[in-house]
């Protein structure tokens, strides 16, 4: 059983300690709380040097150095605190980082509400989980045979065919009902090629819907989209080797995540804000009357600073957009500022999270609207942003790479890979 | 006379307030009440999503739900006080609730009540322990007197 060692402040008085717990159970894990004296937790945060007002984030900084120092054992650390709890952010990026330059445990951070639920911690845990037990299917950097690849987004769903290390056929369907889009994606994909379904050795769902999908297809892998998009990711843009940084900018939520020779050492969602998701440009487009497809270029025609548009949230954000209309904007501006306030919230709120390393890999749908690239590269300061080929596809074709890993196995081990 | 403490669960200060005959309204009390309800299991405390919505009588939405939730159970205290003992700068054991917003909150909406309150710093000598007792007793018994003065 992996062992998380959790790092925390407020989840008993959030009432969320349970969902914690459980969301650890769910993938044969256990939430370890590592043991500190009261009379080391003083001499601990002091040593670390952040003073802070709470004793429970002094807790959770001594807990912490418990870790560095080898006084508690664990294989992975979960570091939670308070959402909109200032001192709480401060403690948890840090402590964040003492982990990381410290010692080679996966962490993950994460900022709940009383709402927060194990389902929306699932992701995450998973993620731990897959670091610390798969290590040898993450290391796969050859897809072998013929497999499928389907990643059940919340705004699309991706399939890619792959045969012997190429991508043979792909599909692409606007998520409704969940089994039915799979369908439909697996026959576009197939399409043009001398294959049926039956042929295929071995399938690997990843996405929202991977696990309906999965059950339903007699899928061999069923994994989370963190280590899927990651592999992927460093597959496509032939980075496997040495360090890279993955940024997904989802239709609901966003992934940032640090890649060490094709494992994923770190990774940040952000999930709470939709003003910094695909879903704002999405909505942008309907508004601008223009098809998604063609944002990215029209943003490239504008000028970001020509129109208002940075809130935090999609609704205001969307009430800006109508203003800066109103005001006589042009639309590509108001395009090219669209592109900006996602770029810059992902900046804000995730990039700053995490130590960006280069290349920067951008993929999933929103990696096609050259705008939001722009806007990204810019924001990081010239950084050298990749957007590989099939970029949109990063999930179904890291699926289908690692599936190709265990399509032989017997049915006994493949359970290990739900 | 009811006396709410602050740390609201330190043990010394719920002592002192017994030995003078008050009423000591602490944290523990709260928490019983929920670790003994069979109804719940979330343990540690059995505090559940409500809770932090219950706290919201006592703090806004945007505040943190660790904070709400811990005023969901200080609230009540701090509602049903007569009197109160705050001790500020008290080291973890002599009482804590792990959270400095909450620590703020609490002690501000005690003062707000216009009860009378004794504020003391946590002593760091044997002089400064001795008057700190000689100060909280003092504070009892004249709640005791006016106790008297009212019947």
């Amino acid at each position: 059983m992996v062992k998380i060692a959790q790092l925390s402040c407020g989840t008993e008085y959030s009432g969320i300690q349970k969902e914690i717990e459980k969301a650890a159970e769910t993938f044969n894990a256990e939430i370890v709380i590592p043991d500190v004296n009261l009379d080391d937790i003083d001499e601990a945060y002091e040593r670390f040097g952040l003073s802070c007002a709470s004793s429970s984030l002094k807790l959770m900084i001594a807990r912490a150095m418990s870790l560095v120092d080898g006084k508690n054992e664990a294989d992975a650390v979960f570091i939670c605190t308070c959402f909109r709890c200032a001192e709480g952010a401060i403690a948890r990026n840090e402590v964040r980082r003492l982990i990381q330059d410290n010692t080679n445990l996966p962490v993950v951070t994460y900022s709940f509400t009383e709402k927060t639920k194990a389902s929306e911690l699932f992701i995450r845990m998973e993620a731990l989980t897959t670091v610390v037990a798969r290590k040898s299917i993450l290391a796969r950097e050859k897809q072998e045979g013929l497999t499928l690849g389907i990643d059940s987004g919340s705004t699309t769903t991706k399939v890619a065919l792959m045969e012997n290390d190429k991508i043979i056929g792909t599909g692409w369907v606007p998520t409704g009902d969940v089994i039915g889009c799979a369908n439909d994606g697996i026959k576009q994909a197939l399409e043009n090629t001398e294959y049926k379904l039956d042929d295929i050795e071995g399938i690997g769902t990843t996405g929202y819907g991977r696990m309906t999908i999965g059950k339903a297809m007699g899928a061999q892998l069923v994994q989370e989209e963190l280590s899927v998009n990651s592999k992927g990711a460093v597959y496509l843009a032939n980075s496997q080797k040495g360090e890279a940084t993955v940024l997904d900018i989802g239709g609901m939520d966003n992934k940032v995540i640090t890649v060490n020779n094709g494992i994923p050492d770190n990774f940040t969602m952000g999930g709470i804000c939709a003003g910094a998701s695909g879903k704002f440009l999405d909505m942008t487009s309907k508004n601008l009357g223009v098809d998604i497809t063609e944002l990215g270029g029209l943003a490239q025609g504008g000028n970001y600073r020509n129109a208002t548009l940075n809130s935090y949230c999609i609704v205001f954000g969307i009430q800006d957009l109508v203003t800066s209309r109103a005001a006589g904007a042009k639309k590509a501006d108001i395009a090219s500022a669209a592109c900006y306030s996602v770029a810059e919230q992902v900046y804000e709120q995730q990039l700053q999270e995490i130590d960006v390393r280069e290349p920067l890999i951008q993929v999933g749908g929103t990696s096609l609207i050259a705008g939001l690239v722009d806007a990204v590269e810019n924001i990081l300061g010239g950084i050298n942003v990749i957007v590989p080929e099939y970029s949109q596809y990063i999930g179904a074709v890291g699926s289908a790479l690692l599936v190709s890993g265990i399509r032989n196995f017997d049915e006994k081990d493949i359970k290990k890979y739900h | 006379m009811k006396v709410a403490i602050f740390p609201p669960n330190s043990m010394i200060l719920a002592d002192m307030i017994e030995r003078k005959g008050h009423e000591p309204l602490v944290v523990q009390k709260q928490m019983q009440k929920k670790v003994t309800s069979p109804d719940l299991d979330a343990p540690p405390f059995n505090m559940t999503e409500q809770d932090p919505i219950n706290g919201l009588k006592y703090a806004a939405i945007e505040v943190p739900s660790g904070v709400r939730g811990r005023m969901s159970l200080f609230g009540p205290i701090i509602e049903e006080a007569e009197a109160a003992i705050i001790m500020m700068e008290a080291p973890y054991g002599f009482g804590c609730v792990g959270c400095a917003r909450s620590n703020e909150l609490t002690t501000f909406s005690l003062r707000k009540r216009k009860i009378p309150v004794l504020e003391l710093d946590y002593p760091t000598s044997r002089d400064q322990t001795v008057e700190m007792v000689y100060k909280i007793n003092t504070f009892l018994d004249n709640l005791n007197q006016d106790i008297n003065k009212e019947e």
